[in-house]
């Protein structure tokens, strides 16, 4: 464990009765851009904050290089924050601002000046070096904010939902600076965020958290394809469900009896045997909506059903549908790969095929109930004629 | 538009029509009698001469009256720094309280002007009075400087009397009473004046954003660095509220050193009264209220012009920047 980076070790918090922070543990390895990923109050800013050396932990050790700094003051640690409100000194410059913890640290006035030149070069404000955080604009503050914090050269670079006071376009593009910034410095990036695209897009290596516990952490492909919890699958993206129990096992796939559905295809990654109770995720874009059956060279073992469209929704990139399909309301999302106005549409109450291969559903190994509020709906209650 | 413009300008001097004549009747003009008596000779019977003079200005080469002014302005200063340095804390500790006492305890503060001011005084009168209570632990304070002065080496006590922090041998007991000293002044003016310096800071260190503090410290300020070089200047407006509203008020303080500073602390308003109502000398006092007046007014509108200059600069910096990145293309 003393050889890891940084080290989370049973790390649990309270405030109250409230277990804000329930026994996490997990490490990060040096340079990596890591993203702690979850709901709004699921204790992601309390984490970030204990190692930031603001909240100490109610039991459990934070190791970094090494070193024990469970109860290091936070201006020990060499860990810097970006804050969500950024947190600029109002009454310093820009430069006076990225240049603070140099002058802490009474470097000599050369090296200050040629590492803060270097930082406004960076963030491509050195024009602005002079001015107010209050004549700046949110991207700009928000790039002041990371380069104050990254001059001298943190160990860990903490980042709490930074791009969440900024508007859709402005975000994406500090996702790339942010990605270039990463790579730049080699510093490790803790990142916090509920947004997954942002997780997704930036990270190495995401922990997904639900109610101040990891739920899974793996890197953002694995926590799409193979998620370990319904509250995973349907957290990060979206998903449908389906429960049922094994009816027959042949080889590495399964035929699973959904009550109320069908008879479904899966693979059987689990190696589960037959009577066993199942619970299957199948992600909107795996199942396409064709208003003709599936063509034969798909083999037959994929899976069909018939169903009713009950509303679509067009939104620009791809067309979301829901069909009902015996007593379920499934969701489905399809690109635009052709010209959209050349193909046939497919409408409300249009009669369709709904369709998957059998790789394409993944078994979800801890399911909950609760979960399925996560789970988008139908914009408008289906009617039912 | 032109109409609406001109509507509202009409409303707006209407609006402000009562305060402007309070102003002008009140303040204005009675400040422009005072300036005016200093041109006019005083009568015998204690009125002001018709004809214009420039007698009371002569008058006023009094040996002992650069003493008094400078005396005036340096205790002013004094309590003026003190009351800033400890309601700074003060403020701090009490921004950071729950917002629900917050509330209470800033009420608190406003507690002592429950009891007249007067009364106030007396009361530090008895306190003070070389049989009270403060004026005996003063007694036991000197005696321990003293005990520990002689047992210092005899380099470092010429040291210590050369900085003139200390005199040789015991302080002799008529010289060490608080009563009737600048000491008193001082102390009792800090006690009164001290809820006008708490108040101004307070309300700016309610506004500010205490995540600076954090940041401050996140980026390896130690607490009280970041007091100083944060908090200090993110409250500086509310400070410069609180040197107003102390200073002004201390420059012109009279009932405080009539009470508590005797013969050795005579300020600028004990002589203003002094020469009004014994003397009998109403340009006298005029000409002594104009000087004190215009010793604060000076520095404070320098200090007004510089800051705007400042300002104007600073705007003027901004406009052209925005102007060039527009040409640019309005890059970045
Ligand atoms: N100082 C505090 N006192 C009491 N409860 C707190 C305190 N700070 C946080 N909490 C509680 O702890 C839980 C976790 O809070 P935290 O701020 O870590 O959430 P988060 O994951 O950062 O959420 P968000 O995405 O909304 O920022 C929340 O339920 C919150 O109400
Ligand atoms: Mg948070």
């Amino acid at each position: 464990m003393a050889n890891d980076f940084l080290v989370f070790d049973r790390v649990t918090k309270r405030y109250g009765a409230l277990t804000a922070v329930n026994d996490v543990s997990f490490t990060v390895n040096k340079g990596e851009f890591f993203s702690l990923l979850g709901p709004s109050g699921c204790g992601k800013t309390t984490l970030l904050r204990m190692l930031g050396g603001f909240e100490r932990p109610d039991a459990g050790r934070i190791y970094l290089n090494g070193e024990d700094i469970t109860d290091m003051p936070p201006n020990k640690r060499r860990v810097h924050t970006v804050f969500q409100n950024y947190a600029l000194f109002p009454t310093m410059t820009i430069r006076d601002n990225i240049a603070f913890s140099l002058k802490l640290a009474k470097k000599p006035k050369a090296e200050i000046d040629e590492n803060v030149e270097a930082m406004l070069e960076m963030i491509q404000l050195s024009e602005h070096a002079w001015k107010y955080p209050n004549q700046l604009s949110g991207g700009q503050k928000q790039r002041v904010a990371i380069a104050r914090a990254l001059v001298d050269r943190p160990q860990v670079l903490l980042l709490d939902e930074p791009l969440a006071a900024l508007d859709l376009k402005l975000r994406q593009h500090m996702l790339l600076e942010l990605d270039t910034i990463h790579d730049q410095v080699g510093i490790t990036f803790l990142y916090v965020t509920h947004d997954q695209g942002e997780a997704m897009s930036l990270s190495d290596r995401i922990a997904v958290i639900n109610k101040g516990k990891v739920e899974q952490l793996d890197q953002p492909a694995k926590i799409y394809e193979a998620p370990v919890s319904s509250f995973v699958a349907a957290f990060i993206g979206d998903t449908n469900f389906f429960e049922g129990v094994i009816e027959s096992t042949d080889g590495d796939y399964c035929t699973i009896q959904v009550p109320g559905f069908g008879a479904i295809r899966a693979y059987n990654d689990k190696n589960l045997a037959a009577t066993q109770k199942v619970h299957l995720s199948v992600r909107p874009e795996k199942i396409r909506v064709t208003s003709v059956p599936p063509p034969p060279e798909k083999g037959a073992s994929i899976n069909v059903f018939q169903a009713k469209v009950t509303d679509v929704v067009y939104q620009g990139v791809y067309t979301k549908y829901w069909v009902r399909c015996g007593d379920r309301s499934i969701s489905s999302m399809k690109p635009h790969s052709r010209f959209l106005l050349d193909q046939e549409k497919i409408t409300w109450n249009d009669r369709v095929y709904i369709w998957w291969h059998p790789d394409d559903a993944y078994m979800i190994e801890n399911f909950s109930e609760l979960d399925e509020s996560l789970i988008q709906t139908p914009p408008t209650p289906p009617e039912d004629e | 538009m032109d109409k609406i413009e001109r509507k509202k300008k009409f409303a707006e001097m209407v609006v402000s029509l009562p305060s402007f004549v309070w102003l002008a009747v009140f303040f204005a003009a009675p400040t422009l009698i005072v300036l005016s008596f200093t041109f006019h000779d005083h009568t015998a019977n204690g009125g002001v001469a018709a004809a214009w003079s420039l007698a009371t200005w002569r008058d006023l080469v009094n040996p002992d009256y650069p003493t008094i002014v400078w005396r005036t302005i340096r205790i002013s200063l004094e309590v003026t720094a003190w009351c800033i340095l400890l309601s700074l804390p003060c403020a701090y500790a009490i921004a950071r309280l729950p917002k629900n006492i917050r509330a209470m305890v800033a009420g608190l503060i406003m507690l002592p002007f429950w009891t007249s001011f007067v009364v106030r005084v007396f009361a530090w009168k008895t306190m003070l009075h070389p049989d009270g209570f403060l004026q005996r632990c003063y007694y036991i304070f000197l005696d321990i400087r003293t005990w520990l002065f002689d047992w210092l080496p005899g380099f470092l006590q010429s040291f210590l009397c050369w900085l003139g922090l200390a005199t040789p041998g015991a302080a002799d007991p008529a010289s060490a009473t608080i009563l009737d000293s600048e000491l008193a002044v001082v102390l009792v003016s800090v006690y009164t004046f001290l809820p006008f310096a708490i108040m101004p800071i307070y309300t700016a260190a309610e506004k500010f954003d205490f995540a600076l503090m954090e940041a401050a410290r996140d980026l390896g300020a130690k607490g009280f660095y970041a007091f100083r070089k944060i908090f200090i200047p993110g409250v500086r407006q509310g400070i410069v509220s609180a040197i107003l509203m102390v200073f002004i008020p201390a420059i012109g303080s009279y009932v405080i050193p009539q009470m508590l500073g005797g013969t050795n602390c005579v300020l600028i308003g004990n002589k203003i009264f002094m020469r009004a109502i014994q003397n009998r000398n109403i340009p006298h006092a005029s000409a002594l209220a104009t000087v004190m007046a215009l010793s604060v007014l000076v520095p404070i509108g320098a200090w007004v012009w510089w800051k705007s200059r400042q300002n104007a600069k600073d705007k003027k910096r901004l406009e052209e920047a925005t102007r060039e990145s527009i040409l640019m293309g309005g890059a970045s």
